[in-house]
């Protein structure tokens, strides 16, 4: 089983979030960077796939320089080795052109069984990615799977959004995108963390790949921002102790508010 | 006038409201046409309702494939139509489900992917609140007619009268080996409280609420109250209220009149989901609670004290 699972780094969000003021585009500098959470579930349903049989993962990841932390980390974790797209001639990419990377990346490698992604990025995703690829190579999505099961060539995914449970089957090769309740990841042990160290990461630029640098980029993104402003930060209001008529001096606050 | 796409998002033969949303966005773009994608006989069932907020044609897309595959039915449908209409541009809901069909679509026509929109302008263009609302942003398509999805509750549904001409749309049937197959539903039962995202009012429960049983000194305070029920993902995590209530940045986003946030402490990703909430009210134990710092109105204190003494003085109020 040849499973690719896609991971992507991004700003930690318990630190600020900024907006560069040159050109929109994420300020990757502002915040401390982390492999996204949701990409540690996929990593992990990746290797819980693995052991349950056999197979390889690979990381596929584009990013900046600094995304090898991210990549590490799921190395750490158990995955095999992993591919690195890396290329100034990226910086604001949007959706579609990263898919497009993306997609030139899972082909260059050995054809995968499996590609496994997160639902949804937590820095602005648009939880896209997935279904653009279901698009670009031809496979069938099962996304926002809280439960994912392999049965020969079938692949059986429980699909959770806020329309309720929907039941899924498809044939492999097929792309997974993991929903957040599906797993708890581990933690890399020591062991897991030496051994990342060796394990093989293959960086690529874009012309690696064969995508035409006319299609990536900010100048070349099939949307722009034309503005972008910090939203004023909420004030603290009013704060009073409760001394047993906390209930009713909420209840004042809400008339005098006219909210009931 | 050019025509504008709007995916009609629709169960048991009903459009849901966001529907009515994406058909008044619409109306500043251009003419309204609605896409219905459904099983045989559905788009008659919808035609008065979708009249009835302008849709000047009603494009049925009625095959069996509609509903037993995952989201390549709808794209198949609306990319058909719009290379037959050449709209000014698609409107989808920013659902789950929306943003996928969307994402599909703007590759298959090559056009610019406008994602959880918060407002649309007359020329296609839209502003997004971002990182948790934290940023303001403007962008438009830079290629081709904009796919956008629009987040339910930004614009208000307003009626107008539409010819609502039904049309018939012969879609390329669905290639059953690039698709996943529907082999079963469990569509969310309502309830009777109002649906979180549409809701004026959201009382939400943290891991203060200290059990699911306990859950229910915020259920009451909803219900006197006429809101839906949160929750934060501490709580959902140690089982007392279900994942489909959370809110958050990996939940739902809510942006209510009034917010009531009752033992959550106000973590980062929680207010990702809240903080463009109108009005925001809290009970907390503890003083230096991060959720005071974004706080309308808070009071320190337990919230097994306050907030029953609360739902009785609404309920008092209503007579
Ligand atoms: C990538 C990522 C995504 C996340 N996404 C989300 C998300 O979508 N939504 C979300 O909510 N969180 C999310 N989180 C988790 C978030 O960081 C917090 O852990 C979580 O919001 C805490 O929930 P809480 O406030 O209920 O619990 P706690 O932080 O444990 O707070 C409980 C509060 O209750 C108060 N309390 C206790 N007993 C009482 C009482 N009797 N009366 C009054 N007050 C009482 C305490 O003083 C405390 O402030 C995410 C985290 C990460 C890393
Ligand atoms: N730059 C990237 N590199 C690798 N994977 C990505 C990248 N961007 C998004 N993904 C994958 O797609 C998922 C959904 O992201 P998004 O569609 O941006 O919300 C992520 O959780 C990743 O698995």
């Amino acid at each position: 089983m040849n499973i690719v699972v896609l991971v992507k780094q991004v700003p930690d969000t318990y630190s600020e979030r900024k907006l560069s003021d040159a050109d929109s585009t994420l300020d990757r500098d502002s915040a401390d960077a982390v492999l996204d959470e949701i990409n540690e579930k996929a990593v992990e349903q990746a290797l819980q796939i693995k052991e349950a049989g056999e197979g390889e993962v690979t990381v596929v990841c584009v990013g900046p320089d600094r995304a090898t932390d991210a990549i590490r980390k799921a190395l750490s974790m158990g995955a095999d080795k992993a591919v690195h797209v890396c290329d100034d001639a990226l910086h604001g990419s949007d959706v579609l052109a990263t898919a497009k990377v993306i997609a030139a990346a899972i082909g260059k490698g050995d054809a995968p069984d499996l590609v496994l992604a997160g639902n949804e990025a937590t820095d602005g995703g648009g939880g896209a990615i997935p279904a653009i690829l279901s698009e670009l190579l031809g496979l069938p999505q099962l996304t926002h799977a809280r439960e994912v099961s392999i049965e020969g060539q079938t692949v059986k995914a429980t699909r959770e959004t806020d329309e309720g449970l929907t039941y899924l089957e498809a044939n492999l090769p097929a792309i997974v995108s993991v929903a957040e309740k599906i797993n708890e990841p581990r933690y890399p042990s020591f062991k897991g963390i030496m051994a990342a160290k060796k394990k093989p990461v293959e960086t690529l630029t874009v012309a690696d790949l064969g995508v035409d640098a006319g299609e990536v980029g900010l100048g070349n993104a099939w949307s722009t921002v034309t503005e972008a402003a910090p939203k004023p930060p909420r004030a603290a209001g009013q704060k009073a102790e409760d001394e047993g008529d906390g209930g009713t001096k909420i209840a004042e606050y809400l008339v005098a508010q006219k909210l009931i | 006038m050019a025509e504008v796409l709007v995916l009609v998002d629709h169960l048991d033969g009903e459009a849901k409201k966001s529907t009515f949303e994406l058909l008044t966005a619409a109306r500043r773009i251009g003419e309204p046409s609605a896409v219905v994608v459904g099983a045989a006989g559905s788009a008659a069932k919808l035609k008065d309702s979708l009249a009835g907020y302008g849709a000047a044609k009603v494009y049925a897309a009625e095959s069996e494939d509609a509903g037993t595959y995952l989201v390549t039915p709808e794209v198949n449908a609306l990319v058909a139509v719009a290379e037959q209409a050449s709209p000014a541009a698609v409107l989808v809901p920013a659902t789950a489900r929306g943003k996928e069909i969307a994402a599909r679509v703007a590759v298959r026509l090559g056009s610019g992917l406008l994602v959880d929109a918060v407002d649309v302008a007359e020329d296609g263009s839209v502003t997004q609140s971002i990182f948790g609302g934290g940023f303001i942003v403007k962008s438009k398509a830079s290629k081709g007619a904009p796919v956008i999805s629009l987040r339910a509750g930004s614009v208000e549904p307003e009626q107008a009268s539409g010819a609502a001409a039904e049309e018939t749309v012969s879609a390329p049937a669905v290639d059953a080996a690039k698709s996943a197959k529907i082999t079963g539903n469990e569509p969310i039962v309502g309830g009777d409280r109002p649906e979180l995202t549409e809701a004026s009012v959201v009382v939400s429960g943290g891991r203060g609420v200290g059990s699911a049983e306990q859950f229910e000194v915020v259920e009451k305070l909803a219900d006197s109250l006429g809101a839906a029920v949160g929750a934060s993902r501490a709580a959902v995590d140690s089982g007392y209220y279900p994942q489909q209530f959370q809110v958050g940045q990996t939940g739902k986003t809510v942006s209510p009149q009034l917010y009531i946030a009752l033992g959550i402490s106000g973590a980062i990703q929680h207010r990702a989901g809240m903080q463009t909430s109108k009005t925001i009210v809290a009970v907390n134990k503890d003083p230096e609670a991060p959720i005071f710092e974004i706080t309308d109105y808070g009071i320190v204190g337990d919230l097994f004290n306050v907030a029953p003494q609360l739902t009785s003085e609404v309920q008092g109020r209503k007579g």
